[in-house]
């Protein structure tokens, strides 16, 4: 650590030290550091356990292989839910909104003593959550839909994991304050930081809502409370469920901003359309939760409508605009870098052996064409009813949180690893080839559990041979090769997740110390090897020549509208009009 | 809400708010958007969303 080199700063006469970046000149306070470190160790931890358990679904679900029997596959399933989707992701977006707030904006980290409440109340519930999910009693799913009743210790655990979250998104807008008096930065605060700033206004929203709803829960779990209304709980359980999902969105694609800026220089095409298109996120993403109700009785086709499609295309916009000018930046930029020929030298020549870049461009490319593509026709309400709670809804969002949000943490790890923990990375050549491995596994569960959700088989369901089931039916053969191939994928999706595992904590405990001297290398491969202060700055690109992205945006809305209209062939072959 | 309000103190002198255009200071101000993020959803979602469940019969 560069300990020597900290320096104390009494502003607004609180002392905290810093550190000086040597790549970015960046001050970086000490406590926003330490804090940045625990949280995302505590991430990849619970990455590491929960992708354990998804591999040990996807066998079972394999049906030749079949690996766990049924009560033990559906305590494996709500671990896996709970450690990957909240616990992995939580820890990592608080790392990364620190990040964001304290780091880009070169400011102090407000109440970093609270942090380490939040922090110790996230591990203390995370740890309490698992507990009573391994003992057997809380096989209720992350969703624990009542009157399915889990340990009180289940909801009591993600009670005080939620509360720890909010926390410190409660001290990422307090270091906002902090910045804009102590006037650490100019104008604007920065795109990237400005995605933070999303993702953090819908975890606060989504997160309250989940305490809301799984407070009395809680109390019914103990005896305390008689009934739960179960459509209700759905309602506001979804605000929590689908809400973090869209602080998964925003927390991704600032960092898809914030990786091309690092590596490539590179700026927003133009600021305004950016911050708009994150401005129609806070508006609108949030009311798509609905289409977790579509087949609920109870809750009217107004209310259906209105919430998954006039406002919700609003936000799905949102997404293209991001898709677009993340790959336009980066075209700039590279242009700017000398790789002008044709319509894709740009990409040709773009660091691909660089795991930070690779795994961000993979998340970019995987999240549009699989997530966002599978996403608009899951949320439209018609289609929807072909589909719902088949396992292409698992297939969905495994091409959104995992190759889309977990792709992206993965390669702002290899950023951080450097640039926080000032470690060089270990095993550099097993480290560039994981996060191909890692996406070609995961387009695989996503794709052929879709393929096999097309086919009608359902989701979260131990045994689609029905061997001692009452009635029987029987799946055709596509369906059982689907959910094989699945299992294959897992298995190279979990070797690239082991590997990220095994390189990150490698290079905590043995990574070479980074200095001034070799920052930049230790960043990775980069066009010139040049570093700027693109990621901590206000500014546009300042170009539109942009011929290989207009390509890439014109395939994608072929794939788009070719893949909609063919489901709504599928929708009217199921129900024939005339 | 009262955070907004607190914001308004640093209201812009009029040669500011002349330059700076009304969008770029909505997006500027982190409690206003937070003011929208969670009442938009409130209302669209939650709270027409459980006025609905409320007007569903009782079964006897
Ligand atoms: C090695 C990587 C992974 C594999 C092989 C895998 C596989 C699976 C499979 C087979 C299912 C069950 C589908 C069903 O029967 O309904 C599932 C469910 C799920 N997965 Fe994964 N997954 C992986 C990583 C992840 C990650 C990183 C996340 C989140 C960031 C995630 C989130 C979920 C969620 C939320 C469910 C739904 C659980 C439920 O229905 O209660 N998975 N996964
Ligand atoms: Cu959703």
């Amino acid at each position: 650590m560069a300990i020597a080199e900290a320096e104390t700063q009494i502003i607004g006469g609180i002392a905290a030290k810093f550190r000086t970046c040597p790549a970015s000149g960046l001050k970086i306070d000490l406590a926003a550091e330490r804090l940045i470190k625990a949280n995302a160790v505590a991430s990849i931890v619970f990455l590491a356990i929960g992708g354990l358990f998804g591999l040990l679904v996807a066998l079972t679900r394999w049906q030749t292989v079949h690996i766990l029997p049924a009560d033990m596959f559906y305590l494996a399933l709500t671990a896996h839910g709970l450690d990957v989707l909240l616990v992995w992701i939580i820890f990592f977006e608080m790392a990364v909104l620190y990040f964001c707030s304290a780091v880009l904006l070169n400011c102090r980290l407000a109440t970093p003593k609270l942090g380490w409440v939040a922090f110790v109340l996230m591990i203390a519930g995370a740890v309490l959550a698992n507990v009573a999910v391994l003992q057997g009693n809380s096989s209720v799913m992350f969703t624990s839909y009542v009157p399915m009743k889990a340990d009180p210790n289940f909801y009591l655990g993600i009670i005080l994991f939620a509360v720890g979250a909010l926390i410190g998104c409660f001290m990422f807008l307090g270091t906002l304050v902090i910045a804009k008096d102590e006037k650490t930065y100019e104008g604007s605060i920065p795109l990237v930081t400005f995605g933070a700033l999303t993702a953090c206004i819908i975890a606060i929203f989504s997160i309250a809502a989940g305490a809301i709803i799984l407070l009395p829960t809680w109390l019914w779990s103990l005896g305390y409370i008689s009934h739960i209304d179960t459509v209700m709980y759905k309602l506001v359980w979804w605000a929590m469920g689908h809400g973090t999902q869209q602080v998964n969105v925003a927390a991704h694609v600032a960092i898809w901003y914030a990786v091309a800026a690092i590596l490539l220089g590179a700026k927003p095409l133009s600021e305004k359309v950016s911050r708009t298109a994150f401005l129609l996120y806070i508006l609108f993403l949030q009311l798509a939760s609905a289409h977790h109700l579509l087949v609920e009785p109870g809750l009217s086709e107004e209310w259906q409508i209105f919430n998954t499609s006039y406002a919700i295309y609003l936000a799905v916009l949102g997404s293209m605009i991001h898709g677009m000018t993340v790959t336009g930046a980066v075209e700039a930029a590279q242009r700017r870098n000398g790789y002008t020929r044709g319509a894709f030298e740009w990409l040709r020549k773009a660091p691909w052996g660089n795991p930070a870049f690779a795994g961000m461009f993979l998340s970019l490319i995987m999240f549009g064409f699989l997530g966002g593509i599978s996403g608009v026709v899951l949320g439209t309400e018609q289609l929807n009813i072909m589909l719902h709670n088949t396992i292409y809804v698992p297939g969905h969002f495994h091409a959104t949180v995992v190759a889309g949000t977990t792709l992206a943490f993965m390669a702002l790890t290899y950023l951080v690893l450097p640039l926080i923990f000032q470690k060089q990375v270990v095993w550099p050549k097993l480290a560039r080839l994981q996060p191909y491995i890692f996406a070609v596994g995961v387009a695989g569960i996503s794709l052929f559990m879709m393929g096999a959700g097309t086919l009608g088989v359902a989701r979260r369901h131990w045994d689609i041979g029905f061997a001692d089931a009452p009635m029987s039916f029987s799946y055709p053969a596509a369906a059982h090769l689907m959910l094989a191939l699945n299992g294959i994928f897992a298995v190279i999706a979990s070797i690239g997740g082991i590997l990220f595992v095994l390189i990150a904590v490698g290079t905590v405990l043995w990574g070479k110390p980074v200095t001034a001297e070799n920052i930049v290398e230790s960043l990775g491969p980069m066009p010139k090897k040049q570093v700027t202060d693109a990621v901590s700055t206000y500014g546009n690109a300042g170009t539109w020549h942009l011929p290989g992205t207009y390509i890439l945006v014109a395939v994608f809305f072929l794939s788009f509208v070719l893949y909609y209209f063919v489901n709504w062939k599928y929708l009217s072959e199921i129900w024939p009009l005339s | 809400m009262t955070d907004a309000t607190e914001q308004a103190d640093d209201v812009p002198t009029p040669e500011r708010s002349l330059r700076i255009p009304v969008m770029q200071r909505v997006l500027d101000n982190p409690f206003l958007l937070l003011f929208i993020g969670v009442t938009v959803p409130t209302v669209f979602y939650i709270l027409w969303g459980l006025i609905e469940l409320t007007q569903i019969p009782i079964a006897n």
